[in-house]
């Protein structure tokens, strides 16, 4: 029980420690990347290549006054971004970050915890998130905070449905299974789910793009018409707190995407791999080796979203909810049709 | 510890969270704070079905009701900004009744509980029923025509509330 409980916390404290690194770290990448992109230089006096670009940003969010507007609801403003965060953090939990580790004769997987209805927690924590900006934006007692907070919930809540219904599709070709673990793990032998699933795959990118609040579908904090959205009110670290968040959901999406659809920590010729290197199972080298190409691809995927940002203009809010209700909505039923059809006709699903 | 069980513990410990919760629900005058508390009480009856080895259930119990409906909700009521000042005064007399008629409803359901200890509870099923798989299994073949019954019902619902959402029906 014991030794239980120091493997748990030592891979919280691990997983707890990179989720908030990445977060700072895509805070510089995302200001570089923009500045690749728009021919400049992007940060470059802190540090070597502006590598303390973070450190500066967290102490001047950390030192800054900090400013409770007199009306609001106290308690509510303080707890908003406590929430988002905590939200935000929780579905890292479920993300298997490489095979299993054996260590006298017992394996230890690097993952959290492995709920058996993994899917359905990701998304009911996903749908727990918005509270976090919808108490912000009305304790602020702000319009614009209520109507950024009132936009981001209906937005999330509208592409939560196509995300819900991709993912269903998903699990039919995953082998019937709501586990993430198992998912990334079917994803050894064959191909990995993008295959099965390109169109399920588009869909649930939109969808994590939509749910995560980033460009194209900022329109929660549209500084056009909004002034800052939910968090216009918020100073110092509070303010701070709510940026950072985005960029631990943007991780952690990015993690879910590549585990689902790209195989994880699997890639091709991984078995020819460690059979040439006569490498065991549960051996740290294979995990190490998986934990490496599950985090390139989440790399990848977190410049992807950063590439789309400094490359699409925002959505109008009504092409936003056309877009989620009246494309991604039925898009997302017919895959699931022809997912059944084409499942059933393997023989994988027996009436 | 003094002869209970952890779950006994637990179960203890998130009854009286969310009895205490539920009662939070009626007390406070702001209707915000009302909601959020009854996202509260959600999550414990949510862990209630945990203690149960529901976990299927527990999981879409927030996901469903403290992630969709509570949300709806919320927003119904921040758009309609009521707060204290708006909230009507009852009179004096009202919370009498009130207060009489709740007291002879209390009345009446413990004596319709007294009698219940004899009532003997045959466990039904077995305790793995709350895994997802399991569930399934049962759902879609003992119990799959009530499925669809019921999915008919939620569907009608569904076209009912687009019907009275529209502006005007040509």
């Amino acid at each position: 029980m014991l030794e239980f409980i120091i493997y748990k916390s030592i891979i919280c404290a691990i997983i707890f420690a990179v989720s908030l690194g990445i977060a700072a770290y895509s805070t510089w990448w995302e200001r570089k990347f923009a500045g690749l992109l728009q021919d400049r230089w992007g940060p470059s006096r802190a540090g070597i290549w502006g590598l303390l670009q973070p450190l500066a940003d967290g102490g001047k969010m950390l030192f800054k006054e900090e400013i409770i507007p007199n009306v609001s609801n106290k308690f509510l403003f303080v707890l908003a971004p406590a929430l988002f965060i905590v939200t935000a953090i929780m579905a890292g939990v479920l993300i298997p970050w490489g095979p299993p580790v054996k260590i006298d004769e017992t394996f230890y997987a690097l993952q959290v915890s492995d709920i058996n209805v993994g899917i359905i927690f990701l998304l009911g924590v996903t749908s727990i998130g918005v509270y976090g900006i919808m108490i912000g934006g009305w304790a602020s007692n702000n319009k614009y905070s209520l109507l950024g907070a009132i936009r981001a919930s209906a937005q999330m809540i509208s592409y939560e449905l196509a995300m819900g219904i991709a993912l269903i599709a998903l699990i039919i070709t995953a082998g019937g299974t709501l586990s993430f673990s198992e998912i990334v793990a079917a994803q050894d032998k064959g191909f990995a789910n993008i295959v099965w699933q390109p169109l399920g795959f588009i869909i649930f990118f939109i969808c994590a793009l939509a749910e995560t609040n980033r460009a194209p579908f900022d329109l929660a904090e549209c500084e056009t018409e909004l002034v800052g959205g939910y968090h216009t009110e918020y100073s110092a670290f509070k303010l701070g707190l709510f940026l950072f968040a985005e960029y631990i959901n943007m991780f952690v999406s990015s993690a879910v995407m590549a585990g689902f659809y790209f195989g994880g920590y699997n890639f091709p010729f991984a078995h020819e791999l460690y059979q040439a290197m006569g490498l065991q199972e549960g051996s740290w080298i294979i995990s190490l080796i998986g934990f490496g190409s599950y985090f390139t691809k989440t790399l990848i995927f977190i410049s992807v979203f950063m590439w789309i940002r400094w490359t699409i203009p925002r959505f109008r809010y009504d092409q936003l909810m056309n877009l989620g209700w009246k494309s991604l909505l039925p898009l997302s039923l017919l895959n699931l049709l022809i997912t059944v059809i084409v499942e059933y006709f393997k023989g994988n699903i027996n009436l | 510890m003094l002869g209970y069980t952890i779950t006994q513990w637990l179960f203890g410990i998130i009854s009286f969270l969310s009895i205490m919760f539920a009662l939070m629900v009626v007390f406070t005058r702001n209707p915000i704070n009302s909601v959020l508390y009854l996202v509260l009480t959600f999550f414990c009856i949510a862990a209630h079905y945990l203690l149960l080895n529901a976990q299927f259930l527990a999981i879409v119990h927030i996901a469903v009701y403290a992630g969709a409906i509570m949300v709806l909700f919320l927003f119904v009521i921040m758009l309609m900004n009521l707060n204290q000042d708006s909230e009507p005064q009852k009179t004096m007399m009202s919370k009498l009744i009130a207060g009489i008629i709740g007291g002879l409803l209390l009345v009446v359901l413990v004596g319709a509980l007294k009698g219940t200890e004899q009532l003997q509870l045959s466990q039904v099923g077995h305790s793995e029923i709350g895994i997802v798989k399991n569930l399934g299994r049962v759902l879609f073949h003992e119990y799959l025509f009530p499925f669809e019954i019921v999915s008919i019902l939620l569907l009608s619902a569904l076209v009912g509330a687009i019907m009275i959402g529209k502006k005007e029906i040509k």
